[in-house]
């Protein structure tokens, strides 16, 4: 058998199909998961090239279900030989570990579909030349150095162009191909002991897009200058007091705020234990799902893998499972949980489409994909308007959470006390504190749609073997009464 | 696996000829051949391996440099066309690139080759021995063993290899209430009566999770930090901490320390220590680290991780540190606290044997903030009296490291890396316990 690198295949849907049939295993169902990742990484740190990297990964997953065990085997040989082998060894692992299976999986983990997706592009990841990339970021890093007081300016961009490919012995003919991008940049400011960091919304901008989220003009132009300006202003602004108010959060600190404290304790697999060695369980218990009421009436959270260039949209999960917008919180009480079919199948309640794996050498697992705080009816004006006393925090710098999810602190870059329905000063080194349902059962005010902006991370970390996975979050500015808030060290 | 040092070599044998006279190529490989069987509630949720590879070519001419991570599957048929697509494709793209004035070429003629072996479990025989120890226990975790390779080349001629096969099994067990306890097992030679021992170990502490927790109001506690949990902590300095390119430009935690405006304990002594064998010396520049280097002695900044490229940049001396300027076998030294004596010298305050997800709070004061996990107690006059509900903490290295440090333990513990992002993590810490006074727990 002659090898043939995937890159010089433009469709290896045949190849999959030719495999598959070529096996000869006694197994309830086999499937096998593809995929081709092209990444470009370009920084610079002050107007100097850091870092041009480009990366081809590429490899297929077969996985096999025997004895209601599924095992799996992983390989970048991406041959027919290569993929038979792999089958070999995934039936090996199944059958090895079924006398000690947790649970009796049916084929029906993994759905028989057909289907193609594409991610929203206006102007190709390719056609962003390199000479060009580096003039932006050049420049970038020029219009961030406003004083000599910045020690430090970055800017970087992140492309990838992601095909993955489901084919299985039940007929699933799958094909996506996405496209990501993230650009990011800040400045880091310092007089004597005192340093701070500003960056474009706490490097949250990745999206399902072409390099078009590159390409802004003036507004771009005008958040570099205020990235770095806000750097400067750190420096002289007053601590974040410590004290017990009304706090309100921008969207790019609700992306953290919902990842860590909604999406992570409603996946699944946390609640059933998996996830207990690494990551972490959940103060969520099955019951809850239908009865609890997870935080105000003002609170409403959807899973929406539908949400066009929001970072982890997709058509279809890792096990083919079609995916939905899906309202996990309703008016404040819980609807249901992110996870599989195979949670599903151990724990008896709704999930949904996000079972996904990192790379080809990662099995699926339960994980966030967009989770939204849809918006609500007020203004920002209105919100601001209506506090007498409170803390406006923008962008997370900082994040710890424990491992049932329930008490937390967060830190951001740059916060500005309300006083008499206005902002006033600006503080620095904004922190806060709470436990889950405390926060959440004290959301007051939800943003309209003016103030709901779109944020995502590739940098999701779960799970044993350990995988990262990008996430997307919108969300609204939101107002919440009671929290602790605080500065920095003495 | 010979396979792939002998792929590796030939790859690189053909490639370097290809080479133009202007121009320098440096090639990293990384590989690995994994088994990974994940268990919950002592039974198989997932098994699986794994075999994945990837070679990173940095092509340099004309004070520029790019780079390009590839597949490597060991095969040369199927390597061979991808690299030298890739070294066309960089080749296309350096003049593009701007010129970059602390471009590091590849220089020396350093050479070394390290393998060690080991006796994995083979598939067939990894459930059957992983599984029958834990029942009857409430056990979840991972098993994750094979080979690993970590390899260099450039186109001065240096070349290194480093080999090794390794497994871990990092798990917990549970009480019926959700106390936990958490152990590792880990090696390059499998021992049924060494996992065994293991298990019992953790089972007789988990014996004392059994009584209800005790709920502890935030405030400053004397505090006994188990290994586990000091090896958490040191993570930190890998992170805006003991790089020297961090401390030059306002982003590390220890630039107080450095301009001698706090200081740190006499007590503490940290050394980048590769005696032990467990990850390569070499970096990604082909520079060989030495064996051993002090960095904080009597809690005084002696050294900092200075990369080749940081050295460039600013004049300084390399203390060939890798790229990231991250610790790679980091060594605390002991202290004079005996095991047995512990509780006694901890009298009453919390026993913390680890710690989870820390951050930086205010990271120019060194102020970092995570919670307790697992077998966490409240002790009473040297008497273990309940396990705690957990606590989020947030308190400065320049109080724990520095004035409220008491003591470290005579004895160290080697805690395993049991990461797994990318590739499996090699390596680990080598840590005494520590006692420390006034900690302030925080929720």
């Amino acid at each position: 058998m002659t090898a043939t690198p995937l890159r010089t295949i433009a469709d290896p849907a045949d190849l999959l199909q030719t495999a598959i049939a070529s096996f000869n295993l006694a197994a309830d169902w086999v499937g096998i998961r593809a995929t081709r990742e092209e990444s470009v990484y370009r920084s610079q740190r002050d107007g100097k090239p850091e870092s041009n990297r480009r990366s081809l990964a590429q490899g297929a997953m077969v996985e096999v279900l025997v004895d209601g065990q599924i095992g799996y085997a992983a390989t970048n040989n991406f041959t027919v030989a290569g993929l038979r082998q792999a089958a070999q060894q995934a039936f090996q692992q199944a059958k090895a570990a079924a006398p000690w299976k947790i649970h009796a999986f049916q084929p029906d983990v993994r759905p028989s579909v057909m289907g193609i997706y594409q991610s929203p592009v206006e102007k190709p990841l390719k056609t962003l030349t390199t000479a060009h990339a580096h003039e932006l970021l050049s420049r970038i890093c020029q219009g961030l150095k406003v004083s000599d007081q910045i020690v430090q300016a970055s800017a970087s961009i992140t492309a990838k162009e992601v095909d993955t490919w489901l084919a299985s012995s039940s007929g699933t003919q799958v094909h996506q191909q996405f496209s990501f991008f993230s650009p990011s940049f800040g400045a880091t400011a310092q007089d004597g002991a005192i340093v701070q960091t500003r960056s474009n919304n706490g490097r949250g901008h990745s999206y399902q897009a072409g390099w078009e989220f590159f390409d802004l003009g003036d507004e771009l132009w005008a958040s570099v200058q205020r990235t770095g300006e806000q750097a400067i202003e750190l420096l002289t602004a007053a601590e974040c007091p410590e004290m017990s108010t009304t706090l309100v959060l921008a969207p790019d600190q609700m992306m953290l705020q919902i990842h860590e404290s909604i999406g992570h304790p409603l996946e699944l697999d946390r609640i059933l234990g998996d996830e207990r060695n690494y990551a972490g369980g959940s103060f969520v218990k099955p019951a809850d799902f239908g009865s609890l009421q997870y935080g105000s009436e003002q609170l409403n959270v959807t899973f929406d893998p539908t949400v066009e260039q929001e970072f982890a949209s997709y058509a279809f999960d890792d096990t083919g499972v079609v995916a939905e917008r899906q309202y996990l919180i309703r008016a404040g009480m819980l609807q249901r949980g992110l996870g599989s079919h195979e949670s599903q199948a151990r724990l008896g309640v709704p999930g949904v489409a996000c079972a996904r794996a990192t790379s080809w050498d990662r099995p699926p697992i339960d994980r966030m994909a967009n989770i939204n705080v849809e918006p609500g009816d007020r203004s920002f004006g209105q919100i601001i308007g209506s506090i007498e006393s409170g803390v406006y925090m923008e962008a997370n710098r900082s994040w710890s959470i424990d491992d049932q999810r329930f008490k937390f602190q967060f830190g951001c870059e740059y916060g500005r006390r309300i006083r008499d329905g206005q902002l006033a000063e600006t503080v620095r080194n904004p922190n806060y504190r709470a436990t889950t349902p405390q926060f959440w059962g004290s959301l007051a005010q939800v943003g309209d749609r003016n103030t709901w902006q779109v944020f995502g991370t590739p940098f999701c970390g779960k799970g044993e073997p350990n995988q990262i996975i990008r996430v997307g979050h919108g969300a609204p500015v939101c107002a919440f009464n009671q929290i602790e808030v605080f500065g920095g060290a003495a | 696996m010979q396979q792939w040092e002998t792929t590796f070599n030939q790859l690189i044998d053909a490639l370097l000829p290809q080479l133009q006279a202007d121009e320098a190529l440096t090639v990293e490989l990384v590989a690995e051949a994994s088994q990974f069987t994940r268990f919950n509630q002592a039974k198989v949720r997932q098994t699986g391996n794994i075999e994945n590879g990837a070679l990173t070519l940095t092509l340099m001419g004309n004070e520029r440099s790019t780079t390009e991570t590839v597949t490597f599957t060991g095969d040369k048929t199927v390597d061979w066309p991808l690299l030298l697509t890739a070294l066309a494709t960089l080749r296309a793209e350096l003049p593009q690139l701007p010129a970059d004035p602390y471009l590091v070429l590849p220089m020396g003629d350093a050479q070394s080759r390290e393998v060690y072996d080991g006796q994995l479990l083979t598939p067939d025989h990894l459930a059957p021995a992983l599984m029958p120890p834990l029942q009857g226990l409430d056990a979840a975790g991972l098993y994750a063993g094979g080979r690993a390779a970590r390899a260099y080349a450039d186109s001065t001629g240096q070349r290194h290899w480093f080999e090794t096969a390794t497994f871990t099994v990092d798990y917990s067990l549970f009480t019926a209430a959700g106390q936990a306890v958490k152990g590792t097992y880990a090696g390059r030679q499998w021992e049924d009566a060494a996992y065994a021992d293991t298990l019992a170990t953790s089972k007789t502490l988990l014996d004392q999770m059994a009584q209800p927790p005790k709920t502890v109001e935030r405030g400053q506690y004397r505090t006994y930090f188990a290994p586990a949990a000091v090896a958490e902590l040191m993570t930190m300095l890998s992170w805006g901490g003991i790089g020297e390119a961090s401390i030059r430009r306002g982003g590390s935690a220890l630039g107080a320390l450095q301009r001698q405006e706090k200081p740190l304990s006499p007590h503490l002594h940290l050394t980048e220590d590769f005696t032990l064998g467990q990850v390569p010396r070499f970096n990604q520049y082909g520079e060989l680290a030495p064996l051993t280097m002090p960095l904080i002695t009597a809690g005084e900044l002696v050294n900092t991780l200075v990369s080749a490229r940081t050295a460039k940049e600013y004049g300084i001396p390399s203390t060939y540190a890798a790229g990231g300027e991250y610790l790679r076998s980091p060594a605390l030294a002991p202290g004079t606290l005996a095991d047995a004596d512990i509780l006694t010298a901890l009298d009453t305050g919390l026993y913390v044997s680890n710690l989870h997800y820390l951050n930086w709070s205010d990271r120019p004061k060194g102020r970092i903030t995570g919670m307790t996990r697992y077998a966490c107690f409240w002790v009473e006059k040297g008497q273990i009296i309940a396990p705690i509900e957990n606590l989020r903490f947030d308190e400065s290295l320049y109080n724990f490291w520095g004035t409220q440090l008491m003591a470290l333990t005579q004895s160290v513990q080697f805690m395993p890396e049991v990461g797994s992002y990318g590739y499996r993590d090699l390596g680990g810490t080598l840590v005494p316990g520590m006692l420390v006074d006034n900690f302030a727990y925080t929720l």
